[in-house]
């Protein structure tokens, strides 16, 4: 290449530059760049042609201002006109104006592509370097479609020079990564490969860049320059170190060449040909018998050539992953490493060594090396080093060895770095979750990893201990017990106080017997910790407490008063204030019974891949192909999709339970009311849409004459237009089997199919009542359009339940109960089901306690004809004196003890409130035991009110 | 409160650091190098704000002047403490420069550390600063000296000591106007104010009270009847003053008394925007010959009364980013093209009222790739004329000094009236 000489130096430019340099201010810059362009602007403008030497120099200028970050718009064309010079200077200046300056959407593109193609069909080896140097850095789209077909014709010529062919495959590289649709696959690829046989090393390794990444994209067409690469290989690994002459560094043989061959073997399996294989083997051996031999040379460049080929060749083994002799070998080296005083060795062996473990054939060896890894967590300065020690001694884990690592993981956090605190907070979760033989131990080393490193505890990892402790009977005592302790400290991670709060709320009654952790201590423990904690947990922890009152209702007053507290009940936060007064209101009215059934122990949670081994794949990232991951892989394929949304399901899960209490599906309220029979001739249009109506008038148009009632059912709801409108579908026959049976009960199924169970719990209240119907999926698909003649939610997943509240007002006295109509798509066909809804007038009697001189005196004063109903009928369950009891207590009336003279007579006394009225009633039941039949009589101030109830009575018996 | 004061020459080298507040670290010397002076796109703000930090910046030839803080101050203050902190300097040892403040850095931190206190801006007054802040040393002082100086420091009149005494007693008296204007090629006013202050350098014995009068409009329409004597009245917009000026005084009554301090002082600093007298008006013509040529023609008018005679009258033609090459034809004064500022500059030395000048130039243009459109930024001029654009007079400067034995009539007094442009333009 001719040098530029000392004379041909442009005097102008360097003049300029150094005038530059020496601008004391911004402001003297730009005035000297604008003088400076000025005067270009006039050359190039000048009349007189410019000759070349002085093109060449203001085009430098141009170059030179435009790299100080001045926009250039002209002396474009003046550039392409160096291109077309013959000296070597002009020219190189060209290609470098083009190729910093020149924009794709030039229209000098043509001109440009013109000179370069020139270039390449010029012999002149130096003029095709550079066209194909710049085609190289502008490597835009349109250079690629102008030379895609070109470059390569060049690079398999037979007389096309060495140098030429280096920059030819490089150039060629270049194109097929910007624009790889462009470079076509010919019958150019085959004589490609045997480039890997040129004389000229220089040749082979561009070409070797080429082959991998040209063998990744299409694999099938380069599958010969396995056994080329292979021989080449065996050929450099042989070769004396004199042998290559330019290409030996530092005493090794062609280190990159060496590195790229072995890079492209890894693009294909292990040879199939058993030649092949055994020379590829014997290479292998040979770089790693050459890792033994004592170093040629003390520099850092000798070893760290060997090195780089070393570790190539054991990821080459690693990836074909056969040859078991191989891959301990590669293990012994790479554990002679882990002691290496080479900080980057140490690190370069860990990673390896990650991969090895992950290999059936050399897990074991690499366990051997245990004690050196965890040295290396313990001594090792770099923290990078320390983060692969972690990550090998994660790979290396099995049942046999997990309590070691995992205790030492443990020790090693509480003085681990903060960056990867997390990741070993995740690793020893999944470690201990994955090897727990006992599950005393995964609680203790759970409790321990929250202690030590709380802050990096993500919500995952204790997501997952809850799952498991609810899921296993026998650690839920030991889990409370631990817990319990823990949160004796003084001060304890705001996690660990979640964890506490949702175990002890959940099992706390199992260490309760303990006088050591009575209720109230457990309550007080952790109540003193409550200030302390952020919105969420405090939340969490008020569940806690309405769970304790449930548990131990010893303790209720306490927890009602702290409920009832100001900095609760007005608390300044909504989640807190809500859950403070809900809570307050459902522990002073619900009874035992629901508060039992409404804070039932936590259902399992359904097994499935944990939460936490998601977050370890998400942080880790896609592009990390990780071999420790190779099992996770395998198990996320087997669980399918399910995987992804479950850390949301069990976030959910650990709120389900105030969220039922919460009751946050305000938006499908129906209120059912009660009213009389003028508001029922007419419906209102909203009745008729949910097709309530009809069956609602057809059935109460017949009793108006004896004062029968009607129902209305309204619905107050924005969603009424979400409702399907294809009511017309015949309503079936309406369900009421189970009707009777909610006379005197309150809760309880309802109504039950293949496809819908219908649960009921209501209370009722005076001349209100409410009533919750739960809507259960029994099948595993969804039910679409489901309206339950009220506006829920429109899917009912597989499996799920829904809810709804029914708000009901009992207006005047009733006959008939309102029907519930259901309408929903079960695979293709739509659903209908109609379900009588118990709610029946003596839901609505509030008991009388009365004495037996008041209860004849009331019964004389209800003496008219039209007042009293008696009826006679025959038992038909059994005559059991205390189910009779019990039955006349749920239908709602006070049972009166000790009034009747007959002690086997029950006399019972309520009142019902409707909203206008309030009835009372007395009743009377005799029992004939011989003739197993019952007389019933009874008495209120309303005829219509004694015949309903007294029907109602009766068939209970 | 000002967390510290840095001093940079061009290059962004710290010549004077004066830290007042824990908040500022040394770092913050180098993020404002960093950011402000080596910034690769010129900083045109003259607040910063970087990782919290505020950096007030004002830039006096190639020095750079930056107040740092973290908290949130009033920038007006920042800047006008500034803006003081160079007159004391220019004060102390004249034209701020690198050599100079290199000269002279322990008076530079002597002067830090009396008119900044814990970053609260303190008695900056030149006049009494100089009293005990001296370059050649403090003579030997005695305490009846020392107690003086600090009453008067701390007194009531703090720009002014006593005991002065002139021969002469004289004063002397500027009205620097600048006006702005903004217009557009068919000669209709966009924009203009006038920005002025009136500049007084005294020379009076003892403490003399003085009084200044103006054609205020609100002072005329007052005395309305009995001073209708056809001196034209302005209508004052906005108007600061001295501290040395009674406020009190001037809001009750409207009327400017004080006592100065001695040497020079910038009295009182005003804004008008109504009936301004424009000095010149100019009148462009550009004409684009095809793609490669550009015809120039600017003809600027005076519009005062020929009596008078403007001063360094210079405008500045922008010429478009591809110019190659210009020929200019002018009758009067000189015309040249600056390449270097992408401007053709020409040069008039004087120049009467109500006379009228030519310029006509031909630019050739370099055809380039670019498709932007020249943006023609308006024409500027600068010149310097001999009375106050706004119309402003002086009516009158008493003096009384009621201690020693000289009246208003003894005082020699001078009044100059100068008008400048400040942004003088006319789009093309």
């Amino acid at each position: 290449m001719p040098a530029v000489s000392k004379g041909d130096g442009m005097r102008g430019l360097a003049v300029f530059i150094s005038d530059i340099r020496n601008c004391k201010s911004k402001e003297a810059e730009i005035k000297r760049i604008n003088k400076e362009l000025a005067n270009i602007r006039s050359k190039f403008k000048g009349d007189k042609a410019l000759d070349g030497y002085s093109k060449k120099k203001y085009v430098c200028k141009l170059l030179f201002i435009f790299l100080l970050g001045h926009d250039i718009d002209f002396g474009h064309m003046e550039a392409v006109n160096l291109l077309s010079s013959n000296k070597y200077t002009e020219k190189q200046i060209g290609y470098l104006f083009i190729s910093v300056l020149v924009n794709s959407n030039s229209d000098l593109i043509s001109l440009i592509n013109n000179a370069i193609k020139n270039d390449l069909s010029s012999r002149n080896p130096t003029f095709m370097n550079l066209a194909l140097h710049c085609i190289a850095n502008v490597g835009s789209r349109e250079m690629a479609e102008a030379f895609a077909a070109e470059v390569p014709r060049i690079l398999v010529a037979g007389d096309t020079m060495d140098s030429v062919k280096q920059s030819a495959a490089l150039c060629l590289l270049r194109l097929n990564r910007t624009s790889p649709d462009l470079v076509l696959m010919g019958e150019w690829t085959a004589r490609v490969v045997h480039l890997l046989n040129d004389q000229h090393l220089g040749v082979v390794t561009a070409a070797t860049s080429l082959i991998t990444t040209l063998a990744q994209k299409s694999p099938e067409d380069f599958k010969t320059s396995v056994s080329l690469a292979v021989a080449r290989l065996s050929r450099i690994v042989s070769s004396a170190s004199t042998d290559l002459q330019d290409y030996t560094y530092y005493f090794v043989a062609a280190p990159w060449l060496s590195v790229k061959l072995l890079r492209l073997l890894q693009c294909y399996p292990p040879p199939e040909d058993g030649a092949i294989r055994g020379r590829l083997t014997e290479c292998l051996e040979t770089i790693l018998n050459k890792a033994q031999e004592p170093p040629k040379s003390k520099k850092v460049q000798h070893s760290n050539a060997k090195n780089a080929v070393l570790f190539e060749a054991i990821s080459l083994i690693i990836h074909h992953d056969s040859e078991p002799t191989l891959l301990v070998r590669a293990c012994n080296q790479l554990g002679q490493f882990l002691q290496h005083r080479e900080t980057n060795l140490r690190y370069l062996a860990l990673e390896s060594m990650c991969t090895l473990a992950s290999s059936e054939f050399s897990h074991e060896a690499v366990k051997t090396h245990i004690e050196t890894v965890i040295n290396a967590l313990k001594s090792e300065r770099d923290v990078s080093v320390r983060q692969r020690a972690v990550d090998l001694l994660y790979a290396m884990c099995d049942r046999s060895n997990a309590k070691q690592i995992v205790a030492e993981m443990l020790s090693y956090l509480e003085t681990a770095d903060y960056s990867i605190r997390e990741e070993i907070v995740l690793k020893v979760a999944i470690l201990a979750e994955k090897y727990a033989v006992d599950y005393t131990w995964y609680v203790d080393t759970i409790l321990n990893l929250i202690r030590f490193a709380g802050d990096y505890v993500s919500d995952e990892v204790w997501y997952r201990v809850i799952q498991i402790v609810i899921n296993r009977d026998e650690v839920q005592g030991y889990a409370a017990k631990t817990v319990f302790e823990a949160l004796q400290a003084p001060a304890c991670h705001e996690n660990l106080v979640k964890v506490g709060g949702y175990i002890l709320g959940e099992f706390g009654n199992l260490i309760a017997g303990d006088s050591r952790s009575s209720p109230l201590i457990q309550f007080d423990l952790l109540h003193s910790k409550f200030h302390l904690c952020s919105v969420p947990t405090r939340a969490l922890l008020l569940s806690a407490y309405i769970k304790f009152i449930n548990l131990f209702p010893e303790v209720k007053g306490t927890i009602q008063e702290v409920l009832r507290s100001d900095s609760q009940l007005r608390n300044a936060d909504v989640e807190l204030q809500q859950r403070a007064v809900e809570y307050l209101r459902l522990s002073s009215i619900a009874s035992t019974d629901i508060l039992a059934t409404v804070l039932e122990e936590m259902p399992p949670f359904p097994e499935r891949e944990s939460s936490i081994l998601a977050k370890l794949k998400r942080k880790k990232g896609p592009g990390n192909l990780h071999p420790d991951l190779d099992e996770n892989r395998k198990e996320r394929s087997a669980n399918g999709g399910t995987a992804d949304h479950s850390s949301t399901t069990s976030n959910a899960k650990v709120l389900l339970l105030s969220c039922c209490l919460l009751i946050r599906m305000t938006h499908c309220f129906l209120i059912v009311t009660v009213t009389s029979p003028k508001v029922a001739a007419s419906p209102t249009p909203s009745t008729d849409l949910l097709g309530l109506g009809s069956t609602i008038t057809t059935q109460n148009s017949a009793p108006p004459a004896s004062k029968g009632t009607s129902l209305l059912v309204d619905v107050f709801s924005e969603n009424i237009a979400a409702f399907p409108v294809e009511t017309p579908v015949a309503v079936g026959p309406v369900a009421d089997e189970n009707f009777s049976r909610f006379v005197c009960k309150n809760n309880g199924v309802l109504y039950e199919n293949q496809l819908l169970q219908i649960g009921l719990k209501s209370e009722f209240r005076q001349n209100l009542g409410r009533m919750y119907v739960f809507f259960g999926n029994k099948t595993s698909t969804q039910f679409m359009n489901f309206a339950a003649s009220v506006p829920a939610d429109p899917t009912v997943d597989g499996g799920a339940q829904l809810q709804q509240i029914l708000n009901i007002e009992c207006m005047s006295d009733f006959v008939d109960a309102p029907v519930l109509n259901i309408q929903f798509r079960y695979g293709g066909t739509l659903q209908n089901v109609a379900v009588k809804l118990p709610i029946t007038l003596n839901k609505f009697f509030q008991p009388t306690e009365m004495t037996s001189q008041d209860f004849f005196q009331r019964w004389k004063q209800l003496g008219a004809p039209q007042q009293e109903v008696q009826k006679i009928f025959k038992a038909k369950h059994s005559m059991d004196t205390e189910v009779t009891k019990a039955k006349i207590m749920g239908f709602g009336a006070a049972l009166l003890d000790g009034v009747d003279p007959n002690p086997s007579n029950f006399v019972g006394a309520g009142v019902i409130h409707t909203k206008t009225t309030q009835v009372g009633c007395l009743l009377r039941l005799e029992p004939n035991t011989q003739a197993q039949m019952y007389r019933l009589t009874l008495r209120t101030s309303r005829d219509t009110v004694s015949q309903r109830l007294c029907d109602l009575l009766s068939e209970q018996f | 409160m000002i967390g510290g004061l840095f001093i940079y020459n061009h290059k962004g080298e710290v010549l004077i650091s004066r830290v007042y507040r824990d908040d500022i670290g040394r770092n913050a010397v180098d993020a404002f190098r960093v950011n402000v002076i080596h910034a690769r796109q010129q900083v045109r703000s003259p607040v910063t704000n970087i990782a919290r930090t505020s950096f007030f910046h004002v830039k006096r030839s190639n020095i750079w002047l930056a107040a740092v803080t973290k908290q949130n101050v009033n920038a007006a203050m920042v800047f006008e403490f500034l803006y003081k902190m160079c007159d004391v300097m220019t004060a102390y040892f004249g034209k701020i420069s690198e050599e100079n403040i290199k000269n002279n850095f322990v008076l530079i931190y002597e002067l830090l550390d009396e008119i900044l206190d814990f970053g609260y801006p303190q008695n900056s007054e030149t006049g009494a600063l100089k009293t005990f802040i001296t370059q050649t040393g403090i003579k030997s002082q005695s305490k009846e000296e020392q107690s003086q100086i600090t009453s008067q420091v701390t007194g009531q009149i703090g720009w002014r000591r006593e005991g002065i005494k002139y021969r002469r007693n004289e004063l002397f008296l500027d009205v620097l106007e600048s006006v702005n204007l903004l217009m557009s090629p068919q000669g209709q006013v966009l924009s203009a104010h006038v920005s002025g202050r009136v500049v007084m350098k005294s020379y009076l014995s003892g403490m003399p009270e003085c009084k200044f009068g103006m054609n205020d409009k609100i002072v005329i329409d007052k005395q309305g009847k009995g001073g209708g004597n056809g001196c034209q009245s302005i209508a004052i917009d906005d108007c600061t003053f001295h501290q040395c000026v009674r406020l009190s005084k001037f809001d009750a009554e409207r009327s400017i008394s004080f006592i100065p301090p001695d040497g020079e002082c910038e009295l009182m600093r005003y804004r008008t925007t109504k009936d301004i007298i424009l000095p010149f008006r100019v009148i462009p013509l550009v004409r684009e010959v095809g793609r490669t040529k550009l015809e120039v023609k600017v003809v600027i008018k005076s519009n005062f009364k020929p009596s008078l005679l403007a001063q360094k009258i210079e405008v500045r033609i922008p010429t478009p980013l591809n110019t190659s090459g210009v020929q200019v034809i002018c009758m009067k004064g000189k015309a040249k093209y600056k390449a270097s500022e992408n401007a053709i500059v020409w040069k008039i030395k004087r120049m009467a009222g109500m006379k009228e000048s030519q310029i006509s130039a031909e630019i050739e243009l370099l055809p380039t790739n670019d498709k932007k459109k020249w943006a023609r930024p308006p024409i500027s001029m600068n010149f310097e004329v001999p009375f106050a654009p706004s119309g402003l007079k002086v009516r009158y400067l008493k003096v009384f000094e009621p201690k020693l034995n000289y009246s208003d009539h003894d005082v020699i007094k001078w009044v100059r009236y100068i008008g400048r442009s400040g942004i003088y333009e006319t789009r093309c």
